[in-house]
Order: C-alpha cells, then structure tokens, then sequence
C-alpha cells in the first residue's frame, strides 16, 4: 500500500472522536477505588477501633505515607503516557512518600528504646499484610493499566510499574484502616514489600500491554 | 513555536472536530518529515534506507491512533517527534538493533524528504492487509487503494455506512498492532 493511500484511510476514520485522555484515566480511576474497597470490605473490614485510633498520630501517619504516594504516582503517570511530555517534578514527588516515610522511622526509632525496635517491627500482621495489599490491588492495576492502553508510553514497563505504586498505595490506604501494627517500623518494611510486589507486577503486565 | 508547528497544531485541531480535509492535509504534510527522519535515522544505525517507508506508514498510524494523547493547548512538533522516535526504535529492534541511541532532531531542521520513485510502495503494510478479517481488508482496501467514500463502500458491500466506519477503525487499528507485534 502506498503512502497516500493510507493516508486516504486514516483521514477516512478522523470523524470517530477520541475520548478524552483524562476522563477515561479518571473514570477507571474511580472504579479501581472502588474495586479495592469491595476487595477490601469482603476479605478484610476495618479494625474495630478504626474511628477512636483517628487521634493517633501513628494511625494517621499510615494513610499519610500511602496517600502521599498514590497522589504522585497518578500526577507521574498521566505525563508518562503522553509522548513528548516531560515528567519534571513529578518523577520527584514519587519521593515525597518514602521520603516521609524515613522521617516517620528516624521518630519512631528516637522515641522507642532499642529493645523494642524489633518487635515493633516485626509487629502482629506481617504475612497478613504481604497477602492482602497485593489482593485487594489487583483489580485496581488491571482498570489502571487498562486505561494507560490509551495512551502512548514511551517505556511501557516503567508505566506499568507506576501504575503498580498507585495501585498499591490504593491497595494500602484501605488495608490501613484494618492492620492492628501502626508503628512506621513496620509500615516501612512490610507496606514497603507488598507494594513492591505490585510495582513489579505492574511493570511485568506493563512491558507487554502498554505496547502500542 | 515555529510557525510549522502552529499550522499543524490548526490542522491536527481541525482534525480533531472531525474536519477530514484538514487532517488529511495535516498527513500530507507530515508524510516527507516522518520521510526524512526514518531515512536518517535508518541511515545512522546503520541500516539501509529502503525500509523507511515501513517506518512512515506505522508512525502514521501511530500518530492517528494516539491523537488524543496530544492536548490542543499544546505545541504539536514535540509531540510528533516523540512519536516518530518510538516508532523508530521499534523499527531498529524489529531489524535486530537493540540499544542504540536514537536521536531524532528537532523537526523545525529537517527538511522533507520525498518518496522516492517505488518506496513509497511499503512491503509490511501490504502484507498485513491480508491477515485482516475479510470485512476490514475490502474497507480498508476500497477506502485506502480505490478512493472510495465512506457511503461508496457501505452500497458496494451492502454494508451501513456504521458498519463501514467501525471496519474501517478497527481494521487500523489492527494493522498497527500486526506491523508492531510480527518480527520482519
């Protein structure tokens, strides 16, 4: 076929309007936090003294640290799908979660004495929360990378990996509410894994379905 | 923003509401500069200059399938160059060139380059055009080789001009991702 004959094609579909990028993002969007929150409410629940534990600092702090980086990873992605388009400080503000998070230890470590670093860390609910965080985020990576299929990433792997840590801050925020263990010890080590299990996972699916 | 990337910007908006002639003369226009960067960069890598209008045809595509990724408040020129870059590693890797630095250079310098006197006549596309469903290939190939209208098509394949129109969008959309996914 020659040039100008596909072209003569291609002017030929130019009435079948694209929906807009950002509307179809922020539709699946939605409904990946809504998933997360069925997944969540029928395997998990939150803990009984979800509400009375909104004065203490160390609860609040977790949802802090898994917002702070679902936010930002929705702010990078939204640039990463779009050829030509400079991620600048979004690339940074991925930091700012595990930025926090540092500070949060580096506190938690000066006011706890050392013996009971450990144990603190290790906490109550580890394998639970290396189970479930993933779980409760595989349907919200599907709906996110199937609204980055709409895009054009110029690394599809990397895309797909981000969209694992919004999934997985998602998957987080909600497990949050129901893990008994609030110290930023434990927050750093296991929240840290089951989200990196999902960051892969993302860049695994992504690498081969963010291909265009 | 040169003042090429303004006219295109106009054009690819106008092409966005729907304005055919206008995007059609938006490709036209951005048919010899692909040209010129495939050829190039073929070049630099190496490889022979023969294969660039396999390169064209998908960046085309490309750029038509990923239009809403483009903002209309946007300048246009870095938006193509990035497409026309991508589309161009894919072409080195498919040619078995993995990890080569691929530098396309701003487009406001490059000059067009023409079809040369049988390539623009593209091996791939061709060949693909016969792993379409049936209905795809006779709407792509009426519309594309033959010239022939939306509503011309619908009464030769006593098809609606919907149908038509979802046949021919999808029949696109599957050339790329043949072009894309099948190894030379």
């Amino acid at each position: 076929m020659k040039t100008d004959e596909l072209i003569r094609a291609i002017a030929a579909d130019a009435t079948a309007a694209p929906a807009s990028l950002q509307r179809y993002f922020a539709l699946l969007l939605a409904l990946a936090v809504t998933a997360a929150a069925i997944a969540f409410w029928i395997l998990l629940g939150p803990r009984d003294n979800a509400l009375q534990s909104l004065g203490e600092i160390r609860f609040v702090f977790k949802f802090i640290v898994t917002l702070a980086l679902a936010v930002p990873a929705i702010g990078l992605v939204l640039r990463l799908i779009r050829p030509g388009v400079n991620p600048g400080l979004w690339r940074v503000a991925v930091l700012l979660s595990p930025g926090l998070l540092a500070l949060g230890v580096a506190l938690e470590l000066a006011a706890l004495p050392s013996s009971s670093w450990r144990v603190a860390m290790i906490g109550s609910n580890s394998l639970v929360c290396l189970t479930y965080v993933p779980l409760i985020g595989l349907a919200p990576l599907g709906l996110l990378l199937l609204a980055l299929r709409r895009g054009a990433p110029a690394h599809p792997a990397l895309a797909g990996a981000v969209a694992g840590l919004i999934a997985g801050g998602i998957a987080a925020s909600f497990y949050a509410s129901h893990c008994p263990d609030d110290s930023p010890l434990f927050v750093a080590v296991w929240y840290s894994l089951a989200i990196a299990i999902l960051t892969a996972l993302g860049a695994a699916l992504g690498s081969r379905l963010l291909r265009w | 923003m040169s003042e090429r990337d303004a006219e295109w910007a106009a054009l690819m908006r106008a092409g966005l509401a729907g304005d055919r002639a206008a995007y059609m003369a938006l490709l036209a226009q951005l048919a010899p500069v692909l040209r010129a960067i495939a050829r190039r960069g073929l070049l630099r890598a190496g490889m022979a200059a023969q294969d660039a209008e396999d390169v064209v045809q998908e960046t085309l595509l490309a750029i038509h399938l990923k239009r809403q990724t483009w903002r209309p408040d946007e300048p246009i020129g870095p938006w193509i160059r990035a497409i026309a870059r991508n589309k161009l590693v894919d072409a080195l890797r498919k040619r078995g060139r993995r990890g080569i630095e691929v530098d396309v250079d701003d487009l406001s310098d490059m000059l067009a380059a023409p079809p040369e006197a049988d390539d623009s006549l593209t091996r791939d596309v061709a060949r693909h055009l016969g792993d379409l469903s049936e209905g795809q290939r006779q709407v792509v190939q009426a519309i594309a080789v033959d010239g022939a209208s939306i509503r011309d098509t619908a009464a030769r394949l006593l098809m609606s001009e919907g149908a038509v129109r979802v046949a021919l969008h999808r029949g696109l959309a599957a050339l790329a991702t043949k072009l894309r996914e099948r190894p030379e």
